[in-house]
Parts: structure tokens; sequence; C-alpha cells
């Protein structure tokens, strides 16, 4: 009577655990998407299928296990036998999962095939991976921008409740056509990152000095999130990837209204900016690239990220000011921004940290002098 | 004569007690004794504490991990120094804690299961061990140096490990160099003491699998241990001399770093398990009170996935690019891996099968790390079909995996060893209600760890962020309170130690009744100096 009441009292906690745990547990995603590609739905089926075969082989070798830990207990006055080999068994457990494995290597060798064969795209995008945001280039098309994290500092800091998509939305998502087969050509100009979309099994390094490529073809419209997988400093925690599928139509015109910008831009170089516009084209500028090392209020973290307020070898030589954020520090985590920015964004940029915090030059950099400079 | 095993017929090993005493007075007292001492007991236990240390510290920075993970957002720490934490919890417990564990449990078993005097090579067995305290304070300073501590991940990959590293990383390189030397040397002692000091009519094929499998893994870091002193001596020469080995800028490969670190790397994961291997298959014969099954198996099974080892090394860089025949190869490779590993796992069970069980705590760890690690081996194997790796690489289901075969692997076998032999060691049991709640403590702790990290994986966590989205927050609540709950359970196992040591019910020269081995034939504790007449070992017919 004892021993039941014991495993009665044991059977209601333990059930009342599950309940309490499992109620919010099963509003968790518990396993690999399905994805919304014919390859993320072979990835996933593949998945499930070396799952079932794992769980099948633990059913048996853990039955047998637990049975003969129960069956021969020495406390219940079991008697050891003294046979220690016995070559058939061996032969058949050595040889019986040298099948599964070569029946399991089989359709993995379909689908890596398929996966390899990045042949006949529809369209190129160039994806670079920089500390810490992702660059886009529609090769052939001149529209290329940078995807950079959304969320706010304040969410992440707990100082403001957190949104439904918290560290996986960014400022500009990757707008891909459904339906076709789109290349991507990956590389980076730092350190290694991984981009990856869970929903559209991609997930391929981009390494500099590399050029790799992968491809997708999205079959559902919809906005696909995930995040850079590979460890690359600091804010490797946040660095989003969003996709943006659409219909053909809604892509073109897309496409077409981003070229129209990128126009609009390209003829804002020639002309004079005034201190105020650049001052706030700067500050944005600056609060998408170069806060997350050198500090929004340009105090930097020393040594890695030096500061840029009061910083007196800055203010003292603008010419260098210049070649840095152009040409990066080589041998340091300072890279170059003379494709990632256009003219007008590092003239923006300088003209910011030259007046921003107390740093007050007067100085104005236009985006002619940096476009001219850049023609060289 | 009457109380020896029947397996083995000794001489004289009675005469070593009391041959004992007569060293006594040579030797340094104090702290001297144990910096000088060149007995492979006494290096043992040195090799063991420091061990201990390691894991304790190692641990406290897995818990600061942990703290952080426990809500979405960033409370404790800032991404810069999460980073220094989980780098250094991954160096500090591959290098500090877990191959020193089972180089302290060599020293001290090696020897007397074999029926050796000591090591063959006694003053670098000292040179071997004080290395590592100089390695490992060297690292744990980087945590104090302007830049802090390495923050690249315990793979260091370059070009984040080199052009972008901290200044400490110099210092980082030095420490695994002189760490790297440590391990060299002490696996040619190993070696050395096996081939050459086994009891007279002691074969091969008749050592323990326990000497078997450090006489392979031995082998397997002198293979590899220079590969990682290469790698890193590369990186030296960019960070410090302008080379460009690892640097695209300047002409060099980024993933020529990953091919040479891996093709260390992988090895370096056998290295980790194979004594567990060995470990485990000589505490369940014992509590099966059932010769191993298999013996012959088990030695070619080891050798194999020690071969093997070599030829694996790209699945860790199934995303980085490889060209399709070498994903292709390395699929196939790994995937060939889980065949001799499986002949283990049923070897293991076949034993336990119409034995005798009983399960005093060492071989509670034993059956916990059979089932647990063979979980880790079915993620193991579902990691090597490549293109399911594309999801799964660098996430959580990555991190569970190495856990499961890694810590109720690795250190539950290192656990499971200390149980069986601290009556050898000490003359005393330890404390069999507090090994039993350290056991369950652990087992329950692990699971609540590292069994979540394999959904939040599957939904797409990846590894290394100090901050996540909202979906993962449950599995990463739970995963913290099973951290603390294991990690602080672990006091609860340097207790239980530290009790042992002073007191506790004595033991008999053969502490367990189904213990075979020739370690049981010298008293409890074993004397300072053993089988100084080498035993005459008659082997069981097979």
């Amino acid at each position: 009577m004892r021993i039941r009441h014991v495993w009665m009292t044991a059977g209601m906690l333990v059930a009342a655990l599950m309940t309490g745990v499992s109620g919010p547990l099963l509003a968790a995603d518990w396993n690999m998407p399905v994805g919304v590609t014919d390859v993320s739905r072979e990835v996933h089926s593949l998945h499930m299928t070396i799952f079932w075969i794992c769980v099948v082989i633990g059913v048996v070798v853990f039955g047998a296990m637990f049975y003969s830990l129960f069956r021969y207990r020495h406390s219940q006055g079991a008697k050891a036998a003294t046979f220690h080999e016995h070559t058939t068994v061996e032969v058949i457990w050595t040889a019986l999962p040298l099948l599964i494995l070569v029946g399991m290597a089989v359709p993995a060798t379909a689908t890596l095939k398929k996966m390899y064969d990045a042949s006949d795209a529809d369209l190129d995008v160039m994806v670079t991976g920089q500390q810490w945001r992702w660059h886009y280039s529609y090769l052939g098309e001149d529209v290329e921008f940078t995807s950079n994290l959304a969320t706010p500092r304040e969410q992440i800091t707990g100082d403001s409740a957190k949104g439904d998509h918290y560290l996986l939305e960014v400022d500009e998502p990757l707008v891909l056509p459904v339906g076709k087969k789109v290349r991507l050509l990956l590389t980076a100009d730092d350190v290694i990152h991984s981009w990856w979309v869970p929903e559209l099994a991609v997930k391929q390094d981009a390494v500099p000095g590399f050029v790799n490529e992968n491809w997708v073809r999205i079959n559902e419209p919809g906005i696909y999130r995930g995040q850079c997988a590979e460890l690359c400093g600091k804010d490797h925690g946040f660095m989003p990837v969003v996709v943006e599928a659409v219909e053909q139509e809604q892509f073109d015109t897309w496409l077409a209204q981003r070229k129209e910008a990128a126009a609009q831009e390209a003829q804002g170089v020639d002309r004079e900016w005034s201190m105020d516009e650049l001052m706030a084209r700067g500050e944005q500028v600056y609060g998408s690239i170069c806060a997350s090392c050198h500090q929004a209020d340009g105090s930097g973290l020393p040594p890695a990220f030096p500061a840029l307020a009061g910083n007196q070898a800055l203010l003292d030589d603008p010419g260098r000011h210049v070649d840095t954020v152009v040409n990066g520090v080589s041998g340091s985590a300072m890279p170059a921004f003379r494709t990632t920015l256009n003219p007008v964004e590092i003239a923006a940029v300088i003209t910011y940290e030259r007046n921003a915090w107390g740093n007050d030059s007067g100085e104005v950099t236009q985006p002619a002098e940096i476009a001219a400079m850049l023609a060289e | 004569m009457a109380s020896l095993p029947p397996k083995h017929r000794l001489q004289s090993s009675a005469a070593d007690s009391a041959a004992t005493g007569q060293h006594e007075h040579h030797r340094p007292r104090g702290l001297m004794r144990w910096v000088l001492t060149t007995n492979h007991k006494e290096i043992g236990t040195l090799y063991l504490i420091f061990s201990l240390t390691m894991f304790l510290i190692g641990g406290v920075f897995a818990l600061v991990v942990r703290a952080e993970l426990f809500q979405p957002g960033l409370q404790l720490v800032q991404p810069e120094f999460f980073n220094q934490m989980t780098t250094m919890h991954g160096l500090i417990m591959v290098f500090g804690a877990v191959m020193p564990a089972f180089v302290g449990l060599a020293n001290w078993m090696v020897p007397l299961q074999i029926g050796a005097p000591d090591m063959a090579l006694p003053r670098l067995n000292n040179f071997s061990f004080w290395l590592l305290p100089i390695a490992f304070t060297l690292m744990l300073s980087t945590l104090f140096m302007p830049g802090g501590a390495p923050n690249f991940g315990w793979t260091f990959y370059a070009p984040l490990s080199t052009t972008y590293a901290p200044p400490s990383t110099t210092f980082f390189i030095l420490s695994l160099h002189i760490a790297g030397i440590s391990s060299i040397l002490g696996a040619i002692n190993i070696i050395a003491t096996i081939l050459n000091l086994r009891a007279p009519g002691m074969r091969m094929m008749d050592m323990t699998l326990f000497v078997w499998t450090w006489l392979i893994t031995a082998f397997l870091l002198i293979a590899v241990m220079p590969v990682l002193a290469g790698v890193v001596t590369m990186m030296l020469m960019d960070i410090n001399f302008g080379t460009s080995f690892f640097n695209a800028g300047g002409g060099g490969d980024p993933v020529l770093f990953q091919h040479l670190f891996w093709f260390f790397g992988h090895p370096e994961v056998y290295i980790m398990i194979l004594p567990a291997f060995g470990i485990v298959s000589v505490i369940i014969p014992t509590f099966a009170r059932k010769r191993l099954f298999g013996y012959a198996s088990m030695v070619y099974a080891t050798a194999s996935i020690a071969i093997l080892s070599f030829l694996v090394w790209a699945h860790h860089m199934f995303v980085v690019g490889l060209p399709l025949v070498a994903e292709l190869f390395f699929m196939y490779s790994t995937m060939l891996i889980a065949v001799p590993t499986g002949v283990k796992v049923f070897n293991w069970i076949t034993t336990l099968f119409r034995g005798s069980i009983s399960f005093e705590p060492a071989m509670l760890f034993a059956i916990a790390f059979v089932v647990l690690f063979t979980i880790g081996g079915f993620s193991g194997l579902m990691l090597a079909i490549s293109p399911a790796d594309f999801q799964y690489h660098d996430t959580y289901f990555v991190v569970a995996h190495f856990h499961y075969v890694l810590v109720p692997g690795a250190v539950f076998s290192i656990m499971a060893a200390v149980y069986y032999w601290l009556p050898k060691w000490t003359g005393h049991y330890p404390h069999l209600r507090l090994s039993q709640w350290h056991f369950w403590l652990s087992v329950i702790g692990v699971n609540l760890t590292f069994f979540p990290m394999h959904f939040s994986g599957l939904a797409g966590m990846p590894r290394r962020i100090p901050d996540y989205s909202l979906q993962f927050a449950d599995f990463n609540m739970v995963s913290s309170i099973g951290a603390f709950m294991f990690g602080l359970s672990q006091l609860l196992f340097v207790v239980i130690v530290i009790m042992c040591v002073r007191g506790g019910k004595t033991a008999p020269a053969k502490a367990w009744d189904g213990a075979e081995d020739l370690e049981w034939t010298v008293p409890s504790p074993a004397p300072l100096h053993t089988f100084e007449h080498p035993p005459q070992y008659r082997p069981v017919e097979h």
C-alpha cells in the first residue's frame, strides 16, 4: 500500500509538472521547419528518416539494455553466465548497421547533388557578410543595399518590451521573386560569416577571399527569417537575415523603385550639401554602420575599437580620417567602406564624426570630393 | 593466495608493501614533495586535482553563459565578455579538464593494470604535469589583459582569431603550445610504459581495455598535437610577423585554417572519448560479474575508430563551400564511424546480458554513459547526413550533440573511474548515499541542460549568441536551470572525494567482488611503490 501511495504521488507530481511546463513549451517550435522550397522539403524528409532510424535502433538497444539490467540483478540472485564471444552475432551487428547506412546514403547523395547544382539561375544576388550586417547586390541590376538589425537597443537592454520578431528583423530585407531560381554568391569583407535561413534550408559560409555558390527557389510568398550562423565577433548574435519572397510583378516594381532611388542618390553627389543635411544623413549612416563598434556616443571600445569622440589624431588629420573610412586599416578590424557606402554616405558620416559629440571641428566634407577621390 | 582472483596467479605482490617504507626517508617533504615527485601515483593525483580545479573553473564560465541565456535580452554581461566566456569554457574544459583527467587516470592505473613499478619515464612525467599549471595560468591570465581574453570560440577560426583578435591571443597561442608539449610528452611516456613494462607473460591482447584505449589514444596525441602546434604557430606569424597564411587580403586562405584545425580537432574528439570507452569496458564487466563480451572486437573497433578519425575532419566544414566530391567523401566516411561505435555499444549491452548486475555508483555512471553517449552518437549520425547538416550546422543541435558525448560521455566516464578506483587510491569506499545523490542530480541536471538544446537548435537557434529571439526562450530557461543543477551538484562530488580521502568504510585489496584486473591484487590504499618485483601474469584461456 505504501509503495503504491508513493507511486501515485510521484505520478501526480509528474503530471502536474508536465501540464505546467508543456503549456509554454508546446507553443514553441520543436522541430526543423519543413520550409518553402523543394530542397528544404527533401532536407526535412532526410532529417525525419534518419531521426526515425535512430529512434528504432534506440528502442531496440535500450530495450535490450534495460531488460538485462532489470532481469539479471545481483540482488535478485542472478548468476552470471560465462560466454564472452559469438562470431555470428558479431558479424551480424557489424554488417546490419552498414546496410542501413548505405540505405541512408543513397537519398542523401541525391539531395546533395541537387543542392550543389546552381546552374541556369534566373537571378544572381551577391551576399556579402560584414561585421555585423549583410550587404546585398543584385548583379546586373545596379541595385545594392545593406541590411541591418532593426531591433531597437532598448528592447535588447530590457528598457522596452520585446517585439514579435525580436532580433530577427532588419531595416531592409532581401527581396526575392517566388518561383525563380536565385543564385546566391556569398563572400565576406572581414571575418567568416554564415548566411542562414532555416525555411529555405540554405546555410552557406561567407568567407573572405572566396565566393561560395548556393541557390534557392522559393515556392510561397512570405517573410523568412534567419541569422548569421558562424561566430563573427561581438555582434554575431545581432546579424539577422530576412528574406521577403514576393510575386514576380511585385518584385519588378520593387526593383524599378530601387533603381530610381539609386539614380537620385547618384545625382546628389554633384550638388553642394549643407552642414545640416550632411549631419542628418551622417547620423543615420553612423547609427547603422559605425555605432556597433565605435558606439553611439563615439566612445569606442578600446583597444579594439578606438574612441572617435575627442580623438585628437582624427581631428588633426582630415585626410587620414577619409582614408581610414574609404580604405580601412590593414591588419585591424576597420573595414574599407569604398564599395559598401556611396560617396554621399561617406561624406555624410565623415562630416558627422568630425562634428558630433563635441568634436566641433566645423569642417564639412562634400560628396563630390569623395567621388573625385574614388574615381582616381 | 586464495583471495586472489582466479584470473591471475601472482608470485608475490605482498612484498611490495613491505618494501615501501625503505624509500620514505629519501623523500622531500611538504610542497617540494609534490613539485619534485616522480612517482606515478602522486603525479596521477596531481593531474586529477588539477583537472578537477579546471573543471570547476570551466564550469563557472559555463554558468556565466547559461545565466545570461536564462532570458532573452542582455542582462548580466556584454557580448564581448560573453564570447570570452564561451571560448574560455571550451578551451579550459577540453585542454584543462578532460584531457588531464584521463592522463591522471592513466598515470595511476596503467602501471597498476600492467604490473609495472612506475611509468617508463618518471622525470618526464613530472615535467609534463608541471607544464600544465603554467599553461593554464597563462591562459586564464588573458582574462585580465587589455582587450580581454580570447573571444573567438574554442575552435578559433581565422581571421577572427588573427587579424580581428584581441592582443591577448599571442599569450593564448603560447599557452596552447605549452599544453601541447605536455600532452605529447605524456603520450610518449604512456606508449613507452605500455610497450616495455608489462608484467612477464602479459601479451598485448591480455591488456585491459583501459590500457588498450590509452595506447591508441597516445598515438593519436602524437599524431595530431604537432598539427595544432603548427596551426597556432601560423596564427602567431600572421598576428606578429606580417605573414598571410590565413589572411585573404594577403593571398592567404581562411579555409586552410579550418582544414588544419579539424585535422587536429577530430582526432582530438576521439582522444577525449577512447579512454572513456576503456574505463566503461573495465567497469561494466566488474559489476555484471561477467567477462567483457567481444574483447578482441573491442580492440579492433577502437583501432578502427582511431584510423577513421583521420578521414572525417571536413564534416565540421560541410557549409564552408567544399566541392561536391569532398562533401560526399566526408559524409560517407563519417557515417562509417557509426559501425565500430555500434559494435562497442552492442558489446557492452551483451556483457550485461545474463550477467549478475549490481548498481554501485561507478556502475550507475557507466550505465548512464552507455545510454547518454549513445544518444550523442545518434545525433552524430544525423549530423553526418550532409544535406541535413546544412540545417544543423552551427546551431544548438550541434551544441547538444557534442555535450552529450563530452559531459555524460567523457565526464561521466571520469566520474565512474573515480568512484571505481577511489577505494584503491584512498583505502576507503566513497560515501554510498551521497554518491547516489551525486549521480541522480548529475544525470537529471545534464539531461535538463542539454536535451532541450536539440529542440532549440532544430527550431533555428545558432550557437555562440548572447541573446536570442523569443521562440527559444522556454528551451533556454530549462537549459539554464539544468546547468545550475548540474554545476552545483559537482560541489557534492568534491565533498564526496574529500570525505573519502579522510575516511570511510575500509576497502580491502579487492574492493569489488567482480573486479578481475591486476590493480586489485595490491593493497588498498595502494602503497607508494607497487610491483617492484614484477608479477608473473598468467592470462585466462581464450
